[in-house]
């Protein structure tokens, strides 16, 4: 059992599987920085919390439900909750673009279902991705692969946390010029890591054998 | 990272700044003077002892990320608005270990105060080259004291205390000061240097000078802010209460870079002449109002020049530098580098 104060965002597991070192560096380092897709991200989460609480028949709707799991040590907002009479619990949450290659959506959506589980006392064996680009739901079955691969991931989470280090960026083209972060981790200057100074001892005396070439 | 974006200077004395809407909008006897949208800034930097804000617009400035500061009319920092210290506690804690801790603070400091003296030696060796052709005095004189800082930057890396550091970059400095008449070429002759002055400066350059180094201030205390650093705590610049020492030595790397060449550039085209200044009963010289905004303009173009980053290797704009280098700043802080790669112009 993890104390209140100890737990961490729902939203960091995600930026974990993207990569470790930009969950750190928003997470740890506190270090933010918006772009397009960020600013979108956020407008479309604002619409999908600011709307009424909703009944239609058989189903209550609830928008941005406060969640956590102290078994976990997780915390977060759900987009959406559905109770439907009889008991059945539906989380849905609504996502910018499309369905990605990793999993990191879906280990969002588990993470909540597993804090609405120990909040309820009930079992939820699944819940839904609304991706903005398709306009439809996704459905997602919370099984045990899926289950672990939560724990596992906020379990990592839980221990960089802990020793407080943000781990070293590895460049991959891919991910990286994707990552709104790019400017503030500077992963190709990672390159010199072990050999700044090194670097920076040449690039001295070469400069001081040079000749008023400025910019 | 931040792009590199405007920053907006008002020296309307009596304007006032509100927010409406995302955007800031200036107003000024009643009427509006300018609308520019929040997003497009990266600073907003007043001169004058009677401007005001609304707190809204504060606000949100410091929400965006947007650098907002208070100076007199002669560019002297009087204030800056934030929020609540938010950054990053660990990364300041291994700032202020590192800072007492003098073997690490003299390896951070070294790298600086090298960076200095071989952008100041490239300063003196472009105009030697460009202009020492029809002046051999000259030629032989910035030779001289390029070589001289030569010595010295190679000095820097064997010191092992602070007050060894500060005892080569005096000596530096005072030899770079002493060619920078030789740097004034085809200038009114009304524009002149008689050493360095600061407190207040006493003649036209070192007015100029003064003015241009707290422009170059205001972008690098906000850089620090900007990645949390915590901008008074410095290596080589002591502790003073108020006083942001940080950006003190990350300034030092630019000055001659940025400022020297932006004052230089301008003497040198008879942008700014003997005209341009006042002389006060005290002795002190001072930049006119109106030519401030010449020099402000200057400085903005400067900033939008771009160049391959040393040691990041990427194109970006002179202005991004301090903000870059405050980055990296912190990535050796934290112990992503080795050592702090200090900005080497060439
Ligand atoms: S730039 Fe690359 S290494 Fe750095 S945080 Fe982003 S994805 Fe991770």
């Amino acid at each position: 059992m993890y104390p209140e104060d100890q737990l961490i965002p729902i939203s960091a597991l995600q930026h974990w599987l993207y990569c470790p070192r930009q969950c750190a560096l928003i997470h740890l380092e506190q270090a933010w920085s918006e772009n397009r897709f960020t600013a979108e991200g956020r407008a479309m989460h604002a619409r999908a919390h600011e709307g009424p609480d909703e009944s239609r028949a058989g189903v209550r709707i609830t928008r941005g439900l406060p969640v956590r799991s102290l078994r976990l040590g997780i915390s977060g907002q759900c987009d959406v909750v559905e109770f439907h009479t009889g008991g059945r619990i539906l989380p849905v949450e609504y996502k910018r673009g499309k369905p990605k290659s990793h999993r990191a959506d879906e280990v969002q959506l588990c993470a909540q279902a597993l804090c609405l589980e120990e909040m309820q006392g009930t079992a939820i064996p699944g819940g839904c991705l609304y991706y903005g680009e398709r306009r439809r739901r996704t459905e997602v079955n919370f099984d045990a692969e899926l289950r672990d691969l939560v724990a596992s991931t906020v379990q990592a989470v839980h221990a960089c946390f802990a020793g407080g280090i943000t781990p070293l960026a590895e460049y991959e083209a891919r991910r990286c010029d994707a990552c709104s972060l790019i400017g503030i981790c500077q992963p190709q200057s990672l390159r010199f890591r072990r050999g700044a100074a090194a670097w920076f001892d040449q690039r001295l005396r070469a400069s001081l054998l040079s000749s008023g070439d400025l910019p | 990272m931040k792009r590199h974006l405007n920053t907006l200077f008002v020296t309307l004395e009596g304007a006032y700044l509100r927010k409406d809407g995302a955007a800031v909008e200036i107003r000024h006897e009643g009427e509006t003077k300018l609308r520019v949208p929040l997003h497009n800034l990266e600073g907003i930097a007043c001169f004058g002892w009677d401007i005001g804000a609304s707190a809204a617009l504060m606000a949100a400035c410091s929400e965006a990320g947007v650098a907002f500061s208070f100076h007199n009319p002669h560019g002297k920092f009087l204030a800056a608005t934030r929020g609540f210290t938010s950054g990053n506690i660990l990364l300041r804690r291994e700032q202020y270990r590192r800072a007492d801790d003098e073997a690490c603070a003299v390896a951070i400091a070294a790298n600086m105060l090298a960076a200095k003296l071989a952008n100041s030696r490239q300063v003196l060796m472009r105009t030697a080259r460009d202009h020492g052709g029809s002046s051999p005095a000259r030629a032989t004189a910035l030779g001289q004291a390029a070589d001289s800082l030569a010595v010295r930057a190679g000095l820097l890396g064997r010191a092992t205390t602070l007050d060894s550091l500060r005892g080569i970059e005096g000596d530096a400095a005072a030899t770079y000061f002493g060619v920078f008449p030789h740097l004034l070429v085809n200038h009114d002759p009304g524009v002149f240097i008689t050493g360095r002055s600061r407190r207040p400066p006493l003649d036209p350059v070192n007015a100029l000078l003064s003015f241009l180094y707290s422009l170059l201030m205001h972008d690098c205390r906000s850089a620090l802010e900007g990645c949390g650093l915590d901008p008074q705590c410095g290596f080589l610049h002591r502790d003073r209460p108020g006083r942001p020492s940080l950006a003190l030595d990350l300034m030092e790397e630019f000055r001659a870079f940025l400022s020297d060449r932006v004052a230089l550039t301008l003497i040198n085209r008879r942008q700014i002449t003997a005209g341009d200044f006042r002389r006060e009963e005290s002795g002190a010289v001072l930049l006119k109002e109106d030519s401030r905004k010449e020099v402000l303009v200057a400085w903005q173009e400067r900033k939008q020049v771009e160049i391959t980053h040393p040691f990041l290797d990427e194109k970006v704009t002179i202005g991004l530098l301090p903000h870059l280098q405050a980055r990296l700043l912190a990535r050796h802080l934290r112990g992503d580098l080795d050592a702090y790669p200090a900005f080497l112009a060439k």
